[in-house]
């Protein structure tokens, strides 16, 4: 009986947050042991979404299975697909070109910075601030209008293959960039007018949260939520991929550890990622967008993997090949998956309040979780 | 000559629009046309429909007002469909509430549940009586208005947690619960800022207050104490109608909807309405205690300035005020983010409170000296 009413023998609370909740932002059901508004508890229940892509990929050929990916982290499309050309240019030793290089690394910070402002908006929007929201996907609105130009798409872009790049850029493309750059830099102060230095945004969100170095270390927690808590795991540097090794651009480190700190981690690194932005955009090289490639990839026999910085932290796809036309196995670490497993020791004795919050700052998004 | 005459008596009877006139013309004739007790049985109705035609008419302009706000702050349009520049966009959404199905979840307590919003709505009503809407235009002229309303004030909780606890639903009981907590937290704090003009007025009649404003506004008149009263008198009445940021009983991003999740139709229209009547309630009495309710505004000395003042209807002015506190109390919600519950209740219980005590014997000291002016 009283299982059956949601109430622990010891008196707690269990209430079911999602599938279906607004805070959740997608289908993530967490069932909380509550004592009042205390959090006992949080056990995520996943699998709502799951598509089974890693199996469908089997099926599909090494220039066919980028496009499932998109639909993984639909917020960072593009560094998915970068990450899936990566490994088969890796394996097949494909010289790629520098154009297609730059242009890659040119979307890909877009698509962090896109990916960042939602993040901001769906936030504020978790913290009860509504008017964020819209003003983040104003400056959104004008990344996803690039896209669509250059692309043909504004969420699943499916715009870089293996070999380089579907198609090349829009003539519009440079001039539309430095005019999202401008807008970008007049609304940045806005942002933080409204809510880094609103007085109970930063209540809530400072001491709270707390994850320490160690434990963002083994509960295998990267990208910004990592950063915040002062481990410096950022892909783009430690292992650079195309050219950002060449490029100027300072990894983001706070050691506040809390909600605050992985925060203000994500608003610098849009800082950085316009930094990135504003060194190539008036620099790309001439050239084929495009290397030449055979018809029908083959993989050699083998295990290969390459690992990429989504928006939301590393991304790793594993390919096992036995020499065919589609890969044996393929295996993704999802950053979501691995943050996600940090919630609970993060929630525990804090404020039902607050657990909205940490998720907010853990970035989650469910389709990456659950894949 | 006879012509410039009847025009000149035209355009007096027209400046001398008054409510309180038609009322007791109203009244006169009533009195004359029937014996006493039908005739206040007939006031009693015409007030009753008074009230209604008034809660109806303010549930369509405020939920309009909040989203031509909302959308003004946000950056989009707002409702601009139906009607003219989409002035018909809340009687759409009222004749769609209406249609609706009004659920009763199986495990409710019905009646409970069915009668949770008629408490919400019968408070708000309650709520009404001693507000003074223009000058000598009011309901029941009580001379203990201020304590009536920060005493009925405090049945809207009953309501909530009525709500919350006959739904049947977690979520509910939670928003039900810090619903609880948070009201008779910050009715503290908004009686006592309340209380500060009571002080410096000696009374609790409502139209003795505005009276005593006849010299200026007590926010004008009162130096620091009543600026600081004011002050929390508006935080907390956001907390006490649970608006953004002090919306933790309905908290969307943390229990869905809070106390009135199960609700659907009218019975969530009830709801919906009831909050936005006592948002206008608490503004109203803002107004009236803080802003002067249906006095003019009047510059020391300037006389014909003040005298162009006196020329514009006392309703007008009251209603003007009052509109002007309910748009500051949107703007906080489409601005702030909420509070966490035990900071809300920090707040209360460790600022604003103490801050009210020490403001009072401020006030005190202050009306025993006679330092106001």
């Amino acid at each position: 009986m009283v299982e059956e009413l949601g109430i622990t023998t010891e008196g707690d609370l269990q209430i079911n947050v999602g599938p279906q909740h607004p805070a959740t932002h997608g289908v993530l059901h967490l069932i909380l042991t509550l004592n009042g508004e205390t959090i006992k508890k949080v056990e995520p229940h996943l699998g709502y979404i799951h598509r089974s892509i890693e199996k469908m990929c089997e099926s599909l050929t090494y220039r066919q299975f980028s496009y499932v990916t998109s639909r993984m982290d639909y917020l960072s499309s593009h560094i998915n697909n970068n990450a899936c050309a990566l490994v088969v240019e890796k394996a097949m030793q494909i010289e790629v070109p520098e154009r297609a290089k730059v242009i890659r690394v040119l979307v890909d910070e877009l698509t962090r910075i896109a990916s960042h402002e939602l993040w901001w908006g769906a936030m504020a929007m978790d913290l009860g601030a509504f008017t964020p929201f819209f003003h983040a996907f104003r400056e959104r609105e004008s990344i996803n209008d690039i896209m669509e130009e250059t692309c043909g798409a504004r969420l699943t872009m499916n715009y870089i293959v293996p070999g380089g790049l579907m198609q090349d850029i829009h003539p519009d493309f440079q001039k539309r960039v430095k005019h999202f750059i401008q807008l970008y830099k007049s609304k940045i102060d806005e942002y933080n007018e409204m809510v880094t230095g609103n007085i109970i945004f930063q209540n809530r969100m400072k001491g709270v949260g707390i994850l320490s170095a160690e434990d963002a270390i083994s509960y295998g927690v990267t990208g910004p939520a990592a950063r915040g808590s002062g481990v410096s795991c950022d892909v783009r540097k430690m292992y650079p991929y195309e050219i950002y090794d060449k490029l100027d651009f300072n990894e983001v480190l706070e050691t506040g550890c809390d909600s605050f700190a992985r925060y203000m981690v994500r608003i610098r690194e849009m800082n950085e990622s316009v930094k990135i932005i504003e060194q190539l955009i008036d620099n790309i090289p001439e050239g084929d967008y495009q290397a030449k490639t055979k018809a029908v990839l083959k993989l050699p026999k083998g295990e290969f993997y390459q690992r990429v910085e989504t928006a939301r932290g590393e991304l790793g796809v594993y390919i096992v090949s036995e020499g065919g036309t589609t890969p044996y196995r393929i295996k993704f670490r999802s950053p979501g998956f691995s943050n996600l497993s940090a919630l609970d020791h993060m929630a525990r004795g804090s404020k039902l309040g607050d657990l909205v919050a940490m998720m907010g700052t853990l970035d989650l998004v469910i389709p990456d979780i659950d894949r | 000559m006879k012509w410039q005459c009847a025009d000149k008596k035209k355009i007096k009877t027209v400046w001398n629009f008054s409510l309180s006139k038609i009322a007791g013309d109203v009244d006169q004739w009533l009195h004359q046309t029937f014996n006493p007790t039908w005739a206040l049985v007939a006031e009693m109705v015409i007030v009753g429909v008074g009230v209604i035609g008034l809660f109806a008419a303010l549930g369509l302009v405020l939920v309009l007002m909040e989203r031509r706000v909302a959308a003004w702050i946000q950056i989009r349009l707002g409702p601009n469909r139906v009607g003219p520049k989409g002035l018909l966009q809340s009687l759409a959404d009222t004749v769609k509430l209406l249609v609706k199905e009004g659920m009763t979840p199986g495990g409710a307590d019905k009646f409970l549940f069915n009668l949770a919003p008629f408490i919400a709505m019968i408070v708000a009503m309650l709520l009404m009586a001693p507000i003074v809407f223009a000058k000598d235009f009011v309901i029941w002229d009580m001379n203990i208005g201020v304590l009536y309303v920060s005493a009925i004030s405090s049945l809207s909780v009953i309501g909530i947690l009525m709500a919350g606890w006959a739904s049947n639903n977690k979520y509910s009981l939670m928003g039900a619960m810090r619903s609880g907590a948070q009201i008779v937290s910050y009715e503290l704090s908004a009686g006592l800022s309340v209380l500060t003009i009571v002080i410096l007025t000696g009374s609790l009649n409502l139209t003795d207050i505005i009276n005593s404003q006849q010299n200026g506004w007590w926010i004008f008149k009162g130096h620091i104490p009543v600026i600081i009263a004011f002050v929390i008198f508006i935080i907390a009445v956001t907390a006490e109608t649970n608006r953004a940021p002090f919306d933790l009983a309905e908290a969307e991003s943390e229990l869905t909807a809070g106390f009135h999740t199960e609700y659907s139709g009218m019975k969530f229209a009830l709801f919906f309405l009831a909050e936005y009547i006592n948002v206008f309630i608490v503004c109203a009495i803002g107004a009236t205690i803080f802003l002067g309710g249906w006095m003019p505004f009047h510059i020391g000395n300037w006389n014909s300035f003040n005298h162009v003042m006196d020329y514009i209807p006392s309703s007008i002015w009251f209603f003007g005020k009052t509109f002007f506190l309910i748009f500051v109390i949107m703007w906080f919600r489409w601005t702030f983010p909420r509070l966490r519950i035990d900071q809300l209740l920090n707040l209360e219980w460790k600022y604003l409170l103490p801050i009210s005590m020490f403001n009072i014997l401020l006030a005190t000291a202050m009306a025993i000296l006679g330092w106001h002016f």
